[in-house]
């Protein structure tokens, strides 16, 4: 099979790229804002830290 | 019973270095399934006799509602868990939970709207499968929101829990309203009893992708669930020696 035919898909490429590029992006964005979810609890914390109010 | 590793699994400073220590033997494995699955099934499954390339739609789309499903399943018992005997880390799970299945609830509708375009001729009809699919989606955006509007965090994980345990009725009613409701979707295509009314070149993809899926909402569950414990545990003293040293 050659590319343009690849990527044409029979007659539905303008339906099932969309599909596939939409579920990467949202599996790509999903880790990234776990990723930076937690980097922003992190820095919190260690300013709650850094600011003495923490430890019980 | 000894129960002593159960509280061990369930004290916040274990589960935090866990979570973090998992993360990669999740992410890795999904990663490398996920594009497995791709190319399995954008290249080696043969197109469909009826649908032709179009059915290649399903290696996202079916992975998709089994996973927004899948996650609500986890989401409904980690909240009984919480309110039954108060695991505060359950909660933490239910709540890391919630976004990723709203994600791939979209997910599964929006390629399941696309794939109709070609196939049924329209983008959307209001079918039992569609519309308690639509349903799960404003659960998660109920629980999300229930969550966000209650500022003490037990109360919040409370009602959040009862909601969750609630909506879980609808997860059989998703499943079974194929055969219950004359509906424009197909019936189950490898859960049926006896066997898989799809050939195994077509099907190894599919399961590939569907058990990278899991994987992948475990690598990103315990990244979610290790922000979840910083933000729960603010003021404990563990935090000092977990993050200074």
């Amino acid at each position: 099979m050659n590319l343009t035919g690849f990527l044409a898909m029979g007659k539905y490429g303008a339906f099932v790229w969309p599909c596939f590029l939409l579920a990467g992006a949202v599996l790509v964005w999903n880790v990234i804002a776990a990723k930076r979810l937690h980097a922003e609890a992190r820095r919190q914390a260690l300013r709650r830290l850094e600011a003495g109010r923490s430890p019980t | 019973m000894n129960w002593t590793w159960m509280h061990k699994f369930a004290s916040p400073p274990h589960a935090y270095r866990l979570a973090g220590r998992l993360a990669p033997w999740f992410g890795w494995p999904a990663f490398l399934l996920i594009i497995t699955g791709l190319y399995g099934g954008l290249v080696l499954a043969p197109a469909d006799y009826q649908q032709g390339d179009a059915f290649r739609i399903l290696y996202v789309h079916a992975p998709s509602a089994w996973m927004s499903m899948f996650i609500y399943a986890t989401l409904a018992v980690a909240a009984a868990i919480g309110l039954i005997w108060r695991i505060k880390l359950a909660h933490a799970v239910a709540a890391a939970s919630a976004p990723v299945g709203a994600w791939f609830t979209f997910l599964a509708l929006a390629t399941g709207s696309i794939w109709g375009k070609p196939m049924w001729g329209t983008w959307w009809v209001w079918d039992a499968r569609l519309t308690s699919e639509l349903i799960l989606l404003f659960l998660y955006a109920g629980l999300i929101a229930l969550r966000a509007s209650i500022e003490d965090r037990e109360r919040a994980d409370r009602a959040a829990a009862v909601l969750a345990i609630v909506g879980i009725v609808n997860l059989p009613i998703i499943h079974y309203s194929v055969y219950w409701w004359n509906t424009l979707h197909q019936g189950a295509t490898i859960t049926k009893l006896g066997k898989p009314s799809i050939t195994g070149d077509m099907l190894w993809p599919l399961l590939v992708m569907m058990v990278g899926f899991n994987l992948y909402y475990g690598a990103v569950l315990m990244t979610r669930l290790r922000a979840e414990i910083l933000r729960r545990e603010r003021d404990a003293s563990w935090l000092r020696t977990e993050l200074v040293s």
